[in-house]
């Protein structure tokens, strides 16, 4: 493949595929972002290579095609996810893009290393801020800012969680910089989702690129629900000679993931219920079945620590189950992820993980923070008041893309009324310099495109560390736009981590 | 690549009450939903061959079909004429009428999909298809296309459902409730089938027997599938009582209701770990009952009874075994009073 003469101007770099008719236009544009598939060479990346060839003899209309059957496939089946406040068929397919993102060997050893690294400070972290807290003794991270934060649960100090982990899943969300360097965006702690559509992807890919997808070596992804049920067996209280009953708490058929909660219990052969199935008695959890009640060992659950126990947390609400806590407090079930992991994943924190990670491992972050500025520290406060309009500013606990503002692109209004929030409450916000994320080919209405893309993969804490090769590479679809999730115009794609290095 | 040996789970073998609950309800609806297709779809038909039918008699046709299917008073409520048109909007298309195709349609859907996990994927992709095609249509543009094809797509895609069911659902507990449902929804649909006749003005004494009277029978076996078997049982003309006898006493028909009580007699045995001599719920009290009722009485018996009669015993014995079983089986609390509040609070939790 020729890339451009080198006297193309630096920003503009054109890729000249080797047919006319093929999707790959003449103009692909990397722009002055890191490209997935072209280097700042105009080459394409050895590990792209394959793909390109095969998209260079694809006609568009049978791309098309293809594009076509998978959504149609998508629909059926039901891999929907539904979007707040729409009134009648709220369901949605989340947008899927045909173009795989693809990660050699040797990048993906470094990103799991420095996950395991992440998620084993993280566990440390946690264990110590319910017990002993000597972090916070040794005024590493200031003390007021994790017994302030909105998910410490002083309910739960002293408590000893089954196997002593606190997080079992995990998602980290990474992104890369102008030069190609993987940075950890934020970590998610809580109920991190999006596992469904990492091996849904995959399956959509192998049946609308067989050949391709068979001549790189791929690793698979669809060891994850083994590995979740396994690393959730691991947490069931011993008692007797049964089978373990392990169990996912969905909130409900009304909740945005709920395909991907039928979709895991499915692939993990166990039930899936709601709150209003289960109830305590002498500080056992059972299921109501048709043959009467059945203990539960282990709940994996994807509700909120506060709609957990009526009897304990929020009183009204609907999805819980009063009597729970207790249960767990008197270890009889086990709970994944544990009460109270959300102050871990406060993006407050989040800026302390690097000197998290030093104080227990002794070891330097293997994938570094992106540079972080806390409205909590005066000096910085100051900054982030000034520059607002050029940094993108975020809420401490806020998901899906809410409560940030993007200053570059905000309006004067949106810039006055974050200011005003930050000046109010400091502790709530964290600001950070935009990142030009980097960019990867999408199809985009009859040509590719470069479209801002992040990564997610998945790690399952369990007897061992786990994290699945790739993830969820969420796209942002709407030109120019940094804003991947899936409430607000985000897609995805199948990330492919190679077994070799091309 | 290696290839990864599937890990061996041990099944969940346990029930939610929800969910026999949700599996029941979906196999009811889809079976009412086809039941209710066939039965429009002849009795279109029907009143084509006949032209030159008066307007009064096809009023009565329409009203006794509705009146049959249990929702005279709510057709009476939104229309105002019975004809072809009006019944088909009620029967097919009107979501206030909570047994239209389309309402039994959403709700076996809906019930699919909290049971998601429970079904096959080609099961639900089927039941889903069948929803985002009947969303996307109207009553109107129904009619204009040839409400046939209409018809036809809801009796294939319940047949390809229940075959997915038989060839891809394992035979467990679900099973049984899926069964159960199905048969049971059966046996009513079938005493409803047989009613239409007795809506329709009793004929005058020249009328019995003759073209329309036998025409009449003929949509009733119809509506049931059942005139190429009858046929082939009772070699001769159709006559009312041989169809009526048919339609309840036949043994090896499987849309007859003793074929129909049969298979929920035996299922309420497995449902209910009934295997005693004596009944011990309710349900099979009923249950049993009526089966011996459909083994030893015979058509004089039941004509003599009175045919509609007859039938309506029988629908109510169907309709409490119904609520016996949810009741036993099936019962978990729902607080329906604050459903708005909790699909709120559901929508509410967090997923990152």
């Amino acid at each position: 493949m020729v890339g451009s003469a080198g006297k193309t101007p630096a920003k503009l770099r054109a890729f000249v595929p080797s047919l006319p008719v093929s999707i790959l236009s003449s103009t692909y544009e990397a722009g002055d972002f890191f490209d997935e598939m072209v280097g700042d060479d105009g080459q394409v990346r050895p590990h792209y290579r394959r793909l390109t060839e095969r998209l260079a003899t694809l006609p568009e209309a049978e791309f098309a095609q293809r594009r076509a059957a998978v959504d149609l496939a998508f629909l059926s089946r039901g891999v929907t996810f539904t979007v707040y406040g729409d009134n009648e068929g709220t369901e949605r397919i989340f947008p899927f893009d045909l173009i795989p993102r693809i990660i050699p060997n040797s990048e993906w050893k470094g990103i799991e290393a420095g996950l395991a690294q992440r998620i084993t400070a993280l566990n440390l972290f946690l264990h110590d801020i319910y017990h002993e807290q000597k972090i916070l003794a040794d005024k590493v991270v200031p003390a007021s800012l994790v017994l302030g934060a909105k998910n410490f649960r002083r309910e739960f100090m002293n408590f000893n969680v089954p196997k002593g982990i606190y997080v079992h899943i995990c998602g980290t969300d990474l992104i890369r910089d102008r030069d190609g360097r993987y940075l950890v965006l934020e970590d998610n702690l809580r109920c991190p989702s999006g596992a469904s559509y990492m091996i849904e992807n995959r399956a959509a890919m192998r049946r609308a690129f067989p050949n391709l997808f068979q001549s790189y070596r791929v690793r698979q992804v669809e060891g994850y629900a083994d590995a979740l049920l396994k690393s959730l067996l691991y947490l069931a209280p011993s008692r007797r000679d049964s089978h373990p009953n392990v169990v996912l708490l969905t909130p409900g058929v009304y909740n945005s993931a709920y395909f991907e909660h039928c979709f895991l219990a499915r692939q993990m052969g166990i039930p899936i219920v709601e709150g209003r199935d289960l109830f305590v008695r002498d500080n056992r959890v059972y299921m109501r079945t048709t043959a009467g009640p059945v203990q539960v060992d282990v709940i994996y659950r994807r509700i909120d620590d506060d709609f957990l126990d009526p009897s304990v947390f929020r009183p009204d609400s609907m999805l819980g189950v009063p009597g729970l806590v207790n249960a767990y407090r008197e270890g009889r079930v086990a709970l994944a992820n544990a009460i109270g992991t959300g102050v871990a994943d406060d993006k407050v924190i989040y800026a302390y993980v690097p000197k998290i990670i030093k104080y227990y491992l002794d070891q330097e972050p293997m994938l570094p923070n992106v540079n972080t500025y806390l409205a909590s520290e005066a000096s910085d406060r100051k900054f982030i008041l000034e520059n607002i309009s050029k940094l993108v500013v975020k809420s401490a606990n806020e998901a899906g893309g809410y409560g940030m503002l993007i200053g570059p692109s905000a309006t004067k209004d949106e810039c006055d009324k974050f200011r005003a929030m930050v000046a109010a409450n400091p502790r709530n916000f964290i600001a950070q310099d935009p990142i030009s994320l980097s960019r990867s080919p999408t199809w985009c209405e009859g040509q590719l495109e470069g479209r801002h893309i992040d990564l997610r993969p998945y790690i399952l804490y369990g007897e061992k560390i786990v994290v699945t090769p790739g993830g969820l590479t969420r796209v942002a679809l709407r030109k120019g736009s940094l804003v991947v999730n899936s409430s607000q115009g985000g897609g995805s794609k199948d990330t492919w981590v190679l077994q070799g290095n091309e | 690549m290696p290839s990864v040996a599937p890990m061996f789970r041990p099944q969940s073998t346990v029930m939610l009450s929800r969910v026999a609950h949700s599996l029941y309800w979906m196999s009811r609806y889809i079976e009412r939903a086809e039941n209710i297709a066939r039965l429009l779809e002849v009795n279109l038909q029907f009143l084509l061959d006949f032209q030159g039918i008066d307007d009064d008699s096809v009023k009565d046709h329409w009203g006794s079909i509705i009146a049959s299917s249990g929702g005279g008073e709510l057709f009476a409520q939104h229309y105002d004429v019975a004809d072809s048109r009006s019944a088909t909007s009620f029967l097919a298309f009107d979501l206030r009428n909570p047994s239209s195709i389309l309402s039994c349609v959403y709700a076996a859907r809906e019930n699919a999909r909290m049971v998601r996990d429970q079904i096959s994927l080609e099961m639900w992709e089927t039941i889903n298809e069948l929803y985002l095609f009947l969303k996307a249509r109207n009553a109107a543009v129904v009619w204009a296309a040839g409400a046939n094809e209409f018809f036809e797509r809801i009796k294939q895609h319940s047949h390809l459902f229940q075959g997915l069911t038989d060839s891809t659902f394992s035979r467990s507990e679900g099973w049984e409730f899926i069964q159960f449902g199905k048969f049971l929804e059966r046996a009513d649909k079938t005493t409803r089938i047989l009613d239409v006749k007795y809506h329709i003005l009793l004929p005058n004494a020249d009328d019995v027997g003759g073209a329309l009277d036998t025409a009449q029978w003929q949509a009733v076996l119809r509506s049931a599938s059942a005139l190429e078997a009858y046929r082939r049982f009772y070699v001769r003309e159709i006559l009312s009582w041989k169809a009526a006898e048919f339609l309840i006493f036949s043994d090896t028909f499987p849309r007859s209701l003793h074929y129909c009580v049969a298979q929920v007699n035996d299922l309420l045995r497995r449902i209910l770990g009934e295997t005693g001599a004596r009944p011990r719920s309710e349900a099979a009290r009923i249950s049993r009952r009526l089966f011996a009722d459909l083994e030893s009485r015979s058509i004089p018996d039941v004509l003599k009874q009175g045919l509609h009669e007859f039938l309506m015993e029988v629908q109510n014995a169907l309709d409490r075994i119904g609520d016996e079983v949810v009741q036993t089986t099936m019962f978990y609390p729902v607080d329906t009073a604050s459903d708005d509040h909790q699909q709120l609070q559901q929508q509410q939790q967090q997923q990152q």
